[in-house]
């Protein structure tokens, strides 16, 4: 017995490597189309995109094409019209963000506990998610026409405007057209979300918690916010960088009007780079959104780690 | 009695959050329908009233038989429909590999597809344009098919993961000891109890591809591949006065995606819940 | 049906090993039971025999043919898991002829097949429901009907009856005896628990930490454990172990509890003067009475009626015990009470090694 090899029959020494072979590259044939397709339509685009910011590269002027180095962001760095951008970016991105929320955290604890009704309602509510972006932008700035929407003349029979006139126009008010449209059209995503994490907590603890003497506001605050929290951190930081990158609605609506007013940063590169045709200012542009976001997206991870530490 | 009354005061209160909830929600989808069922000369004089007093369907008569619109639409269920069903072969494929494998170079796909979640796509425009003309992927259907299985894949990867976590492992191993492959396990057992997941995605995916504009815009000049979104903001510029016929063509836009969503909302509850279950 | 080797199995998670250098050989038809704590590595020995877990060394034989290479599919098999992992999309007569399908079994053959087990599980009224609709106990026969329609060359049990209640599981237990006493499959079966594998087992594998502990038949772990883990591992209620020193007197050999007592010992062969050691024997093996005759006396702390017998926990000066009797004895706590420990019923291990001190 002993002096028996281990690896004696010489019809199995045969499929040996074959099989470790494919039991190594199992996983990537699964994730290979996958990967493919990212790189090819998104990384390679992306890395020429940013090489783009280096040059000068106009399609209206067929000598552009040159090696300008940090031109552009010399440029950028004296644009008014970019730091204003980046001005109403924030507030957008934060206006939307806080609106989304708050009214998505509502209604995911509204359609929380069952009630007679509650698929349907549930789906009428998360319908404005299916409505094509652009659509919704349409549907919003013919809502705030006076000629064809009632809001005007609901705001101005209120007395929150003085008179039914379209406040997409209005440079001081046009920003809250956008975010209007964005956080009709946005609720439903943190809902949804919210209301998958709700329902994934067991339902015992709330038993439990009442046993222990907690009231309904307890529950809340000590059991479902602590569970939540997760959830929230990790949809809160996709959506921001979603929302800061999102520029559909606001080009449909106003296309950064009146003045310039709800011009935000990726609306900004839309301009530079399909209305003046500028590419590579454009994608200047684009790379310190990018940068930001990452450095965003970085800082709110190292936060949240920190946070879990303690 | 008085936790009756507390009971019965929180459930009108709880009703009639809900019911403000859905009147926001669907007023404004409500509008574009009544807008496109007003005939142009009371469009103005009853442009307050909350349902035209003569309505009629003459906008969306014009907008079948007399514009490219029923070319759009098929156009655009042609992209969407093929996206949805690659994206979802694709991103089963990888959701299973992140659920199931371990594998080196993991974390790096991960952190692969949420930085893909960062770019401004804009950006990304020029260059695709550049790689896909000399293919002869501008102005077609099939250009716009890949670029938008590629941008929906990181998403619908993670969705599907969440769907796969919530399958005990041990069914597939079952299948293996029964006699049957790894891939013909995924195939027989698990793919068949994740359609869920699988009409989830398909869902998602065709209504983000749906509504996509930026791409649809800048890869296709010539109208017979333009998509539904592009025809519908051509629409827009040209024939700016005309608010009942662009809302009848808005309003045709919104069955197809509204339709799929009714029908998945509920399994992206349901696999978003299996998902966080496990994690 | 087919014998197994274990030769020098291996297995670690990264740079965690799990599983040391494992030798076990199995005869064709025998009914190997592995039992240990949480955590042990039992599950992963029975996953590597079936091909889940890769092998990172050593080499598994199934009828003498080495495979540590095949796929799961390929080692002809069957597994029945704690969870019974049935497939839900599936009826019962689907779940259970999955693998003939899988084979290419011709219907007529398939269906044969399924409907003899079927019946020999008392399943056949269930056939075309879904496990879903299923009692855990039907559940469970299922998952046994699944692997005995394609007679494989071995069953691997998970703690196959974990998730069914006592009664149930008894029940269960003598028909997984009578099926491999019928079908004389080589079975190998994990369990946590110790009357499954005194009931079921020809042999016994006591695996501790990831290394086998001690093989034999049921009694063998029971009448003469090779360690301490083995001892304090097998028997309910738990074997009482007392520390002490060994002195030795001449030929004689007594081990002294505390400071005097004094519990003579059969002959040893080894063990110095003065030796850490402990000193094991099975509460049915303590010999109580009431009538103080002599012998060393303590007091009832506790007496715990069982139906079958009664546990009575003593306290001595120096330690405690328990002593199972078949009575029904209902003494007063603090009653005073002689015992006696047999000298030919102690177990003797060395305190440093855990070892059994060889007779
Ligand atoms: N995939 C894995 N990665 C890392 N460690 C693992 C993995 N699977 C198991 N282990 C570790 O291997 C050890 C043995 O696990 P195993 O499941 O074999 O124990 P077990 O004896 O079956 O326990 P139980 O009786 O609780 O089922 C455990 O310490 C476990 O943490
Ligand atoms: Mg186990």
């Amino acid at each position: 017995m002993t002096t028996v090899p281990l690896y004696e029959e010489s019809a199995h020494r045969k499929h040996t490597p074959w099989r470790r072979i494919m039991l190594a590259v199992e996983p990537y044939i699964y994730i290979a189309p996958s990967v493919l397709l990212i790189t090819m339509i998104m990384l390679v685009p992306l890395v020429i995109g940013l090489s783009y910011a280096f040059r000068d590269i106009q399609l209206i002027n067929p000598f552009s094409g040159g090696f300008i180095g940090l031109e552009h962001f010399r440029t950028l760095w004296t644009d008014a019209a970019f730091w204003h951008s980046m001005k109403n970016t924030l507030v957008w991105t934060f206006a939307s963000v806080v609106l989304q929320f708050a009214f998505g955290l509502v209604l995911a604890l509204l359609l929380n506990n069952p009630f007679p009704g509650r698929g349907i309602v549930q789906a009428l509510v998360f319908l404005p998610w299916a409505v094509p972006t652009f659509l919704s932008g349409l549907n919003w700035a013919w809502l705030f026409n006076p000629v064809v929407g009632p809001l005007p003349h609901w705001m101005a029979a209120l007395g929150i405007l003085s008179a039914p006139e379209n406040i997409l126009s209005d440079p001081s008010l046009a920003m809250w057209g956008p975010i209007a449209a964005n956080v009709w059209w946005g609720i439903p995503f943190f809902a949804i979300t919210l209301l998958a994490a709700l329902q994934s907590i067991p339902q015992d603890i709330y038993e439990a918690a009442s046993i222990d003497g907690a009231g309904p506001w307890r529950r809340f605050t000590d059991i479902t916010l602590p569970f939540l929290a997760p959830t929230i951190a990790i949809t809160v930081l996709l959506r921001t960088v979603w929302i800061a990158n999102f520029a559909d609605l606001i080009i449909v609506m106003t296309n950064g009007g009146p003045a310039d007013q709800t011009q935000i940063v990726s609306s900004y590169i839309f301009t530079q780079a399909f209305r003046r045709l500028d590419f590579g200012y454009a994608s200047a542009v684009a790379m310190v959104l990018l940068i930001l976001l990452l450095a965003y997206s970085f800082v709110i991870i190292l936060l949240r780690q920190a946070m879990l530490k303690r | 009695m008085k936790s009756s009354a507390y009971s019965r005061s929180y459930r009108f209160l709880h009703y009639g959050l809900l019911a403000f909830y859905v009147i926001f929600a669907l007023f404004p989808l409500y509008w574009l329908l009544k807008v496109s069922v007003t005939p142009n000369d009371l469009l103005y004089s009853e442009g307050i009233r909350l349902w035209p007093s003569r309505p009629s369907l003459a906008h969306y008569t014009f907008v079948l038989a007399h514009s490219d619109f029923p070319l759009f639409f098929k156009n655009s269920v042609i992209v969407s429909g093929s996206t949805a069903v690659l994206v979802t072969l694709v991103a089963a494929l990888s959701g299973y590999a992140m659920s199931r494998f371990d594998f080196r170079g993991k974390m790096w796909l991960v952190g692969l597809m949420l930085v893909t979640q960062m770019f401004p796509l804009v950006m990304l425009v020029a260059p695709i344009f550049k790689l896909f003309s000399p293919l002869g992927l501008t102005n077609s259907l099939t250009g716009l098919v890949i670029v938008y299985t590629a941008f929906n894949v990181p998403f619908a990867t993670f969705l599907m993961q969440s769907f796969f976590d919530g399958i005990p492992k041990d069914l597939e191993e079952a299948a293996m000891i029964d006699g049957a492959s790894r891939f013909r396990a995924f195939q027989q057992i698990i793919l068949p109890l994740t359609l869920p997941g699988v009409a989830a995605t398909l869902g998602f995916v065709f209504t983000a591809a749906w509504s996509e504009l930026l791409f649809a815009l800048m890869l296709v000049s010539k109208a017979g591949a333009s998509t539904f979104p592009v025809g519908l903001l051509s629409f827009v510029s040209k024939f700016s006065v005309d608010f009942g016929q662009m809302m009848a063509a808005g309003v045709l836009a919104l069955i197809p995606a509204c339709l799929f969503f009714l029908l998945i909302q509920r399994y992206l509850v349901q696999g978003l819940t299996a998902g966080a279950v496990k994690g | 049906m087919a014998s197994i080797e274990i030769q020098g199995v291996g297995k670690s998670y990264g740079a965690m090993p799990v599983l040391h250098h494992v030798d076990l050989s199995i005869q064709d038809g025998e009914f190997v039971v592995l039992i240990g704590p949480s955590g042990c590595g039992k599950s992963t020995l029975l996953r590597m025999i079936a091909g889940l877990e890769g092998i990172t060394s050593g080499a598994i034989r199934i009828g003498g043919q080495v495979v540590n290479e095949l796929a799961p599919k390929d080692r002809d098999i069957a597994m029945v898991f704690q969870s019974y992992a049935l497939y839900p999309h599936m009826t019962v007569r689907d779940n259970m002829s999955y693998s003939l399908r899988l084979r290419g079994t011709p219907v007529e053959r398939m269906t044969s097949v399924v409907s003899a087990a079927a019946s020999k599980l008392g399943l056949d009224a269930l056939l075309d429901r879904k496990p879903r609709t299923l009692s855990g106990g039907q559940r469970q026969r299922v998952a046994m009907g699944r692997s005995i329609v394609r007679q494989p060359k071995a069953f691997l049990f998970d703690e196959p009856l974990s998730n069914l209640d006592a009664r149930l599981r008894e029940q269960m237990r003598v028909e997984i005896k009578k099926l491999h006493r019928e079908l004389g499959t080589t079975s190998i079966y994990v369990t946590h628990d110790q009357v499954e594998a005194m009931t079921l087992a020809d042999r016994i594998v006591a695996m501790n930490g990831g290394v086998i502990q001690q093989v034999g038949t049921p009694l063998d772990l029971y009448e003469r454990p090779t360690n301490l883990f083995v001892a304090g591992f097998i028997g309910s209620p738990a074997i009482n172990i007392l520390e002490g020193r060994l002195r030795c007197d001449g030929e004689r050999r007594s081990v002294e509890i505390g400071s005097g007592e004094r519990i003579s010992t059969a002959p040893l062969a080894h063990g110095h003067d003065g030796q850490d050691v402990r000193v094991g024997i099975r509460p049915e093996d303590v010999q109580i009475s009431p009538k103080a005759d002599g012998g060393p006396t303590a007091h009832v702390e506790l007496v715990e009626p069982m139906g079958l017998g009664t546990i009575v926990h003593i306290r001595a000066t120096h330690h405690a015990l328990k002593a199972f009797v078949l009575e029904r004895v209902d003494y007063p706590v603090g009653t005073s009470i002689s015992y006696e420990l047999p000298a030919s019923k102690l177990h003797i291990f060395d305190a440093m090694t855990g070892q059994r001190f060889p007779e």
